[in-house]
Formats: structure tokens, C-alpha cells, sequence
């Protein structure tokens, strides 16, 4: 899932500082699921906004909506009815959220409350890492489901590199060494062989190097 | 700050300990401030952020927070979780300028009513000395401003 933390309440203060009245809309997906931008993260986003701005003497309505997705259409146009009564919308999705927000109703102002960082997953409660880099090309399948492109910080195809110390990577102790993982993983199995293969220079025109990436299902869409 | 100001806190207490500490309190006819309003709680691992950030929201000039010892949650870990909460409300009124003395965690037994009088008085002194929300004051200038009621 993609993985975002919430911005400081001092930034979202400052985008909504002309405002006296404004929606603040969650999303029911990924931000839902690293708690950044439930139903819990509305309204814990909600008051504190209140209170900053009660404090402040220039109290702040806020009102609060959740979609189940910001990144469809269909569910976008839910709160057409209620978009425009405000003087501005905060929405807590990722980055998509603001921007179909922003094209679905193009004249009020959106706002993100969330910085979104990276593809990832929790592997503890309340810990995310970065798993995928949604290079476009996968190839995890040769290093048995170890990713040197998201995993290594410098996304060698052909590791080690010298840094790796005891397992960890040389930019911090507390990140492992993808490249010293899947050699382990590979002795392990018997399979060392298997990084004789040296990989050419990766084809990045998959990744964002092609601009913006589009998908297409040809079987999915309706009119044409 | 007026003399006379008496604070309004919000007390979320545990079932188990806090609030039979209440009771105990009173049976033992221990003298304690009446300004403490008492929310009880199956534990205080329910008590969220949100209910902590409301409080201060509708007006509390302080908030805490009373659960069991740490280690001895009726629930193992209610009591660090809300530990955690709290800590974040914390935070979060120093960010936006509101002292985070105004809230806090206390942890305590059910055989210990002389320590619950004891954290209303602490808290009580604690809010008088800090003096009313800074919300409430706000909202009165503010509404003088605007000549609403």
C-alpha cells in the first residue's frame, strides 16, 4: 500500500490560516490503513485545528467527510453536494486525493494534510518500510523476492557494494543491507550460482523516466 | 489570573483501580477537590486520543488520564497504550501553543484511595497555578468582539 505520514499541524495551520470555515475529507485506503487518514485521523486533525485556531481567538469550523477511495471518480463525486460550502478542503489521501479533489471541483481550493513517502508495508504495529519503488518492471523474482531497487539505497542490480557492515547498509545502522540478505538467502538455498549472472543496466523508461505512467485495460473500459 | 478560578478537569479512570480508588476515597471520607469530573473507563487502553482532544475542545481547563500500575493492567497493556496517548496530546497542545502540563497520566491501585485524593489536589493546584484554558478565554474575547452572547 502507499504509506504517508500526516504534515505538521503547524503547515496545515498556515494553509487554512485565511479560512473560517473547512472540510476536511479522509480516505478509507491506504491512509486508512497506516493510520494517517481514517475516520480516527479526521478527527483527531479536526480538533486539533479547533482548538489551535479557539486558541488563537478566530475560532475555525470544521467539518469532517470520509470517502471510501480519493482515487475514483465515483467516489469523489459523493460529496459534490457539500464541496463548495466551504472555503477550502484539507483531504488526508495521498497525493492523488487532492488532485482528483482538485479536478472533480475545479473551483475550490484543496489542500494535503498528508506527505505521502513510499510504497510499503507494516512490518510491526506502527512501523512501515518501503518494499516497492513502482519501478514498472519487476524483477524480484531473481533475487528471490528481495527488491535491490526499493531495498538498496543506492538500487544496485549488481550488489554488495563495499558499505554493507555487519548486515547493515552505510547510510544507518538501522537499515539492512538488501544486497547482504539475498547473498544469505541465495547460500541458503544452494543457489549462489544464481548471482553470476551479471544484470545489464536497468531499462528506467518504465519507471519515471517515461513521464507520467498510465495504465490500460482494454477489458475494463466501458464506451470506447 | 483570578483568585477565585477553579478549574475544570476531566478524569478518564479505569474500572479497576482508579475509580474503585475513587470509591475508596470516599469511604474513607478523604477530602479532595470537586473539580475533578470522572469519566470511568473499562481501561484506559480505551480512552483515544480523540476523547482526550474533545475534552480540551468543549472546554476542560485540564485532563488526565488514571490507570492501573504499570504491569498490572486488567487488560495487560491498556494502561502503556493510553501511556502513549497521552504523551501525543501532549505534544500536540505544545505545538499549538497550549501548556502540555494540562495533561497527564497517573497510575495507581484500587487500594489506593489516599493517592487518588492526592492527584486531584496535584492536578487541581497544578491547573489553578496555569490558570484557565487558554480556549475558553479566547472564545469570551472573541465573542465580546463580535457582541454575541
Amino acid at each position: 500500500m502507499i504509506v504517508a505520514d500526516r504534515k505538521s499541524i503547524h503547515e496545515i495551520l498556515d494553509m487554512v490560516k485565511d479560512c473560517s470555515n473547512i472540510l476536511v475529507v479522509g480516505c478509507k485506503g491506504c491512509v486508512t490503513v497506516c493510520n494517517v487518514g481514517g475516520l480516527k485521523e479526521v478527527q483527531i486533525l479536526a480538533a486539533t485545528l479547533k482548538i489551535a485556531r479557539k486558541k488563537e481567538g478566530r475560532p475555525l469550523q470544521v467539518d469532517e467527510a470520509l470517502l471510501e477511495r480519493q482515487c475514483d471518480p465515483e467516489y469523489i463525486a459523493m460529496i459534490q453536494d457539500r464541496v463548495n460550502d466551504y472555503e477550502a478542503v484539507i483531504s488526508m489521501a495521498c497525493g492523488v486525493g487532492p488532485q482528483f479533489l482538485s479536478e472533480a471541483y475545479p473551483n475550490q481550493r484543496f489542500y494535503p494534510a498528508v506527505n505521502t513517502t513510499f510504497f510499503g508495508g507494516a512490518v510491526a504495529h506502527g512501523i512501515w518500510e518501503e518494499r516497492c519503488a513502482g519501478c514498472g518492471t519487476c524483477i524480484i523474482h531473481h533475487f528471490d523476492g528481495l527488491c535491490p531497487i526499493a531495498r538498496c539505497s543506492k538500487s544496485l542490480m549488481n550488489g554488495p557494494c563495499g558499505g554493507s557492515d555487519h548486515g547493515k547498509c552505510e547510510i544507518a545502522k538501522t537499515v539492512d543491507c538488501i544486497w547482504d540478505k539475498i547473498v544469505r538467502k541465495k547460500m541458503e538455498q544452494g543457489r549462489l550460482n544464481d548471482l553470476l549472472q551479471v544484470f545489464p543496466a536497468k531499462n528506467w523508461q518504465t519507471a519515471r523516466d517515461g513521464g507520467p505512467r498510465r495504465s490500460r485495460r482494454e477489458e475494463l473500459i466501458q464506451n470506447g | 489570573m483570578s483568585e477565585t478560578f477553579e478549574p475544570t478537569l476531566i478524569a478518564f479512570c479505569c474500572k479497576y483501580c482508579a475509580y474503585a480508588a475513587a470509591d475508596l476515597a470516599g469511604s474513607m471520607r478523604l477530602n479532595y477537590p470537586s473539580n475533578v469530573k470522572i469519566t470511568q473507563v473499562p481501561c484506559t487502553g480505551r480512552v483515544d486520543i480523540i476523547h482526550l482532544l474533545k475534552a480540551f475542545e468543549d472546554g476542560a481547563d485540564g485532563v488526565y488520564v488514571a490507570g492501573c500500575m504499570e504491569g498490572d493492567c486488567h487488560f495487560v497493556s491498556g494502561n502503556l497504550k493510553a501511556k502513549k496517548r497521552v504523551a501525543y496530546v501532549k505534544k500536540t497542545l505544545e505545538e499549538i501553543g497550549i501548556e502540555p502540563d494540562r495533561i497527564d497520566m497517573f497510575n495507581l491501585s484500587s487500594a489506593m484511595g489516599p493517592r487518588f485524593a492526592e492527584i486531584a489536589i496535584e492536578m487541581t493546584d497544578r491547573i489553578r497555578k496555569l490558570g484557565p484554558t487558554p480556549l475558553t478565554a479566547s472564545s469570551e474575547t472573541c465573542s465580546a468582539k463580535e457582541g454575541t452572547p
